[in-house]
């Protein structure tokens, strides 16, 4: 098991092409019904917090992303 | 698990014998105060009567029944729970008699996603899990206790009042030759979710209330019988919801079927529904008979003090969890253990009262542990907003092509022993190079030793397990010399001179990388409360 490490959220850009990315991301929802959208979501945001691997980080996200 | 909806009818193939019923001394004018009464005889409550015994601590075990276990109940017995029974000698018998498993398998829908192993290291003296029904359990350590001396078993002899007192409890109790009242120097309530003590007293017991709702099936079903715990999300057969499978002795399987919140109880209770249930599930050409029949609701409680002055609660009269992860009937022996050698030091005199209030931090802390554990799974298995189900759904979507996925799949996280790291008995590591290895506040482990095991060579009171050399610990402390070649040292991360003081209920009190006996004495008065 990975240690639960302690980094902190990159405020800075991180991406060598933001919009490409940024693009790629939306696009991927395009044709999604609402439904759909949230499935897709909800498998991207699991995909992606194993990958960062940091407890820290991944808690301070859910901290800066709640409304 | 609550009984709330509870049992509609018993068509079991077990033999629910009638325990004998004496009239009571008192009703003569005879009988003396009592050192430990225990109310109900469970799980919790015939084993803290045999630990007791051991420690040459009478007791006296009311219970407003004359039987077991009606229904199969608490069928998933853990490792720990076998380590703690054999010390009466009734493990062999429960194994013999059970089903060993360390396997499970996760389906969705009907592809298996996911597999686990619960011992994946061999050189254990017992498995991570035995499944046997409750009654059994029960008659096994109903045996053990009526042969004890220094344990008395009423049947039909029912609490209807407690009264503390300073320095005891008088308890008030209904028998069939009319009522009595027993003086008590500690009152240990192990009668249940429904406690009558817990009643009597007027203490709250707060938590949360689930309302999904579970029917169980115990069918003798003829043919091969699957060993390893299956759970389906969304099977096939039962499309909707989830279902677990576990085999139990008597070939016997147990079938849950989550029903959801708006199910009819009364109508899923029907044999000819739960038939078809089954029908769907096992196939046109299987046949089987009925054992067992419930619908259930569970909910998650604990009592704010397990201790109030001479009364002292234990398993489901204290806290409650929901049945995923077979932390309740385990969780009433490890409290029995926990507290049995401490009620005997106390009653001895040898150690202060304030140790009884170390049952209560360290218990406590075990129970939320099990709340917590038990919770998430039942978060998982019943989500309960829409955002929780669509994760849940994600990942078992995510579960065959990733791992890490499969690992969030969360249908019950099997009990192990709790720890109580931060205990006021433990003493924490002064030596700052473990790399591992039980840290004080953790249960010991077994290895192989010898021909036989490490959990076999360790008495009642304290021990000390040496590694390697030869030492001399305080009186009544036990040694164990351990060596320095094997699984014991890697599993202790143990070097010559690596010392461990283990506690009677077998978790570590302390260790040290060089043995000082000095140091040892002040960890021995620390566990004792001293």
């Amino acid at each position: 098991m990975t240690e639960a490490a302690s980094g902190t959220l990159r405020r800075a850009l991180n991406l060598a092409r933001p919009d490409d990315v940024y693009n790629a991301i939306v696009d991927s929802h395009k044709d999604l019904s609402d439904e759909l959208c949230r499935a897709f979501d909800a498998k991207l945001i699991l995909l992606l917090a194993n990958h960062i691997g940091d407890e820290a980080v991944i808690r301070e996200a859910l901290r800066e992303a709640t409304p | 698990m609550s009984r709330r909806l509870a049992v509609r009818e018993i068509m079991s193939s077990y033999e629910y014998r009638r325990y004998p019923y004496r009239r009571p001394v008192e009703l003569d004018g005879k009988g003396e105060r009592r050192p430990v009464v225990i109310v109900g005889a469970g799980i919790a409550g015939p084993t803290l009567a045999l630990s007791l015994a051991a420690h040459g601590v009478p007791s006296l075990i009311l219970d407003e029944d004359d039987t077991v276990s009606f229904g199969s109940r608490s069928i998933c017995q853990a490792k720990h729970s076998l380590e703690v029974w054999d010390r009466f000698g009734i493990s062999s018998r429960i194994v013999d008699k059970g089903i060993t498993w360390d396997q499970g398998e996760v389906y969705l829908r009907d592809q298996p996603i996911y597999r686990f192993n619960l011992a994946p290291e061999p050189g254990h003296k017992f498995p991570a899990f035995v499944n046997l029904q409750q009654y059994y359990v029960e008659e096994f350590l109903y045996e053990r206790c009526l042969e004890e001396t220094l344990i008395e078993m009423r049947f039909r002899n029912k609490v209807t009042g407690v009264v503390p007192r300073n320095d005891g409890v008088t308890v008030e109790v209904e028998s069939p030759d009319g009522r009595y009242t027993l003086e008590a120097d500690w009152l240990v309530a192990c009668d249940g979710v429904r406690s009558q003590v817990r009643r009597a007293l007027s203490l709250p017991y707060p938590g949360e209330v689930f309302h999904d709702q579970f029917l169980i099936a115990d069918i003798r079903l003829k043919g091969d019988l699957p060993r390893e715990r299956r759970f389906w999300f969304y099977p096939p057969f039962h499309p909707t919801n989830s279902v677990l499978l576990h085999r139990q002795a008597d070939d016997i399987l147990r079938a849950d079927f989550q029903l959801g919140r708006d199910a009819d109880p009364e109508e899923e209770k029907k044999p000819e529904n739960v038939d078809r249930r089954l029908r769907q599930m096992f196939g046109p050409g299987a046949a089987w008979e009925h054992e067992w029949t419930s619908v259930y609701t569970f909910s998650c409680r604990m009592m704010e003090r397990f201790v109030h002055g001479r009364t002292i609660f234990a398993g489901d009269a204290a806290h409650v969890v929901s049945p995923f992860g077979a932390r309740g009937g385990n969780g009433a022996v490890a409290d029995a253990d926990n507290l049995a050698w401490k009620l005997a030091l106390v009653l001895k005199g040898e150690a202060p009262a304030a140790l009884i209030g170390s049952y209560c931090s360290e218990r406590r802390a075990a129970a939320c542990e099990n709340i917590l554990q038990s919770t998430r799974s039942t978060d998982f298995i019943t989500p309960r907003f829409p955002a929780s189900r669509i994760f849940r759904d994600a990942t078992l979507a995510l579960a065959r092509d990733f791992p890490f996925a499969r690992a969030l799949i969360n249908s019950g996280r099997l009990s192990v022993p709790t720890a109580h790291v931060g205990s006021d008995l433990d003493t924490p590591d002064s030596d700052a190079d473990w790399a591992g290895g039980p840290a004080p506040g953790r249960a010991m482990v077994d290895a192989p030793l010898g021909a036989g095991w490490l959990v076999e060579r360790l008495g009642l009171g304290f021990t000390l397990l040496a590694f390697g050399e030869a030492v001399a610990p305080p009186s009544g402390v036990a040694t164990v010399n351990v060596g320095t070649e094997g699984l014991a040292p890697q599993r202790y991360d143990a070097r010559p001179g690596t010392a461990y003081l283990i506690r009677p209920d077998r978790y570590v009190a302390a260790r040290w990388r060089r043995f000082d006996p000095a140091a040892v004495e002040a960890a021995l008065g620390r566990a004792m409360a001293n």
